[in-house]
């Protein structure tokens, strides 16, 4: 992969002219399936966008010293991290160069959520700081499932590489921590049932309560990409490897569509959980099945 | 105008964020307000979606007679609300004070405190009603697009009957002798 490949891939497909749109995409959709299923028409098509512009272009209130700098700082690194995670996928075949592993790809996922929890803190507003500290502690419970996953999944298949694993056939064991890993979206998309950082009716809006205009907006933008890489992972360890490579784009776009549809239709159907009941669910029921699947893979490994 | 400003203007009127606040309401305009958020009006259609901070909202809707505690925090969420903004009364109790009039627990009507664009009148006003506020104030919105304009406050059309009857107001005592007589 030479420079121009390389950037097409970072600015072009699958990364920011393709990850923007989609991100307000997958946004609409998000928020267009909820409204069918309550029997609603739901938002226009261009809402995200609209509400994207419009933030753009209101006042933010006056921030001084360290702490508002770092405030401003934030949102802009959890974008630019979920923009390098979209941008990683291998979604077009490459040859050599620069490729991201799987742990830059979890490194650049879970950078958002650092953010956030950081943001809360820095904003000094205890609405935020009650968000903060239910998106760690969110992110303490589902991350142990999440990376047993992924480990599982690497140790199963010999490679950290994000290409080959995409390129290898998907074995059963794959499927299962691909399973785990679907498991773990919601709450890394802070979607119901695990809507606990930013409980509307509880602590108003969790860690974005101090936030307004712009920075909103790149918060709302983060939001969307973090749904388009989560959603773009999953898309990768389960796509069927095809010879031609617009037929691949293709189905890894479907795929993602499935995967927000399925986990919208979750967010609808379900009430938002306590916190204790959150790590419960993560720790005790899920947490098995992703020991399991680590347990097999490692055993499968030395076996072979 | 140039391509820019357009978009915005467009954007601020297909997407006004909301942010309720109580100021002493019966509760009976804040349930009208929700309703209107629900399946049957939906208002999301227009882009609205009622939000948790005052910081992320456009438009401010204030319910109830702004009693003499609501004051202050009535200030102060207004002027935590970003600009360019707009602020709705609903109901006839922000407006007129409404049966409360002359009460020595109140400070209102709303206007004294702060500058008021629309009115949503009514006890309480109807859901379809309080979008039509909505829709309106979404409009001044995109027209001051960043602008110092004086607020020359819209008085919306009743719609529906206006007054449910739950409460003394002069409107249900009147039809209550209209009842009598007839």
């Amino acid at each position: 992969m030479n420079l121009t490949t390389a950037l097409a891939r970072l600015l072009i497909f699958p990364g920011l002219l393709f990850a923007v749109p989609a991100a307000w995409f997958f946004l609409w959709m998000e928020r267009k399936s909820v409204a069918l299923m309550q029997g609603r028409i739901g938002p226009p098509f261009m809402q995200p966008f609209f509400d994207f512009i419009k933030l753009l272009g209101k006042d933010t209130p006056p921030r001084r010293g360290v702490g508002g700098m770092l405030m401003k700082a934030w949102p802009l690194i959890a974008v630019s991290a979920a923009a390098g995670a979209v941008g990683l996928l291998p979604v077009l075949p490459s040859r050599g160069g620069f490729e991201g592993d799987l742990i830059l790809l979890l490194a650049l996922l879970e950078l958002p959520s650092m953010c956030i929890i950081a943001a809360g803190f820095s904003s000094g507003s205890i609405f935020g700081e009650i968000g903060s500290a239910r998106e760690a502690v969110l992110s303490v419970s589902y991350n142990v499932v999440f990376l047993l996953a992924i480990v599982s999944i690497a140790a199963s298949q010999h490679t950290f590489s994000l290409s080959a694993l995409a390129q290898l056939p998907a074995s059963p064991l794959r499927l299962l921590g691909v399973l785990a890993i679907i498991v773990c979206l919601p709450a890394k998309l802070h979607i119901n049932p695990f809507s606990l950082p930013n409980a509307e009716q509880e602590i108003y809006s969790g860690p974005m309560t101090e936030y307004a205009g712009p920075e909103l907006a790149m918060w709302e933008l983060s939001h969307g990409l973090e749904w388009v890489a989560a959603t773009g992972l999953v898309a990768t360890l389960i796509a069927p490897q095809v010879a031609f490579w617009g037929l691949g784009a293709l189905i890894f776009v479907a795929l993602c569509f499935g995967l927000v549809l399925l986990l919208s239709v979750v967010a609808a159907a379900t009430a938002r959980l306590q916190i204790d009941t959150t790590v419960r669910f993560y720790w005790q029921c899920t947490l098995i099945f992703a020991v399991l699947a680590v347990a097999s893979a490692l055993f499968m490994r030395f076996k072979s | 105008m140039n391509l820019w400003n357009k978009l915005m203007c467009y954007s601020r009127r297909h997407s006004p964020w909301l942010f309720h606040m109580n100021g002493g309401s019966c509760n009976g305009c804040d349930i009208e307000l929700i309703a209107s958020l629900t399946p049957r009006y939906d208002a999301e259609q227009l882009g609205v979606r009622l939000e948790g901070s005052p910081r992320h909202a456009d438009i401010l809707c204030i319910t109830g007679p702004i009693t003499h505690n609501a004051t202050n925090a009535i200030k102060t969420v207004y002027d935590q609300v970003c600009g360019p903004k707009a602020v709705i009364a609903i109901g006839s109790c922000p407006a007129t004070t409404n049966v409360f009039i002359d009460s020595r627990t109140l400070e209102g009507p709303l206007s004294k405190h702060i500058p008021v664009d629309v009115f949503v009148p009514g006890c309480p006003p109807r859901p379809d009603a309080i979008i039509q506020g909505v829709a309106k104030a979404a409009e001044i919105l995109a027209e001051r697009a960043g602008k110092k304009q004086p607020v020359v406050p819209v008085v919306m059309p009743l719609v529906g009957p206006g007054c449910s009857g739950a409460c003394a107001c002069g409107a249900s005592a009147e039809a209550k002798n209209e009842e009598v007589q007839a």
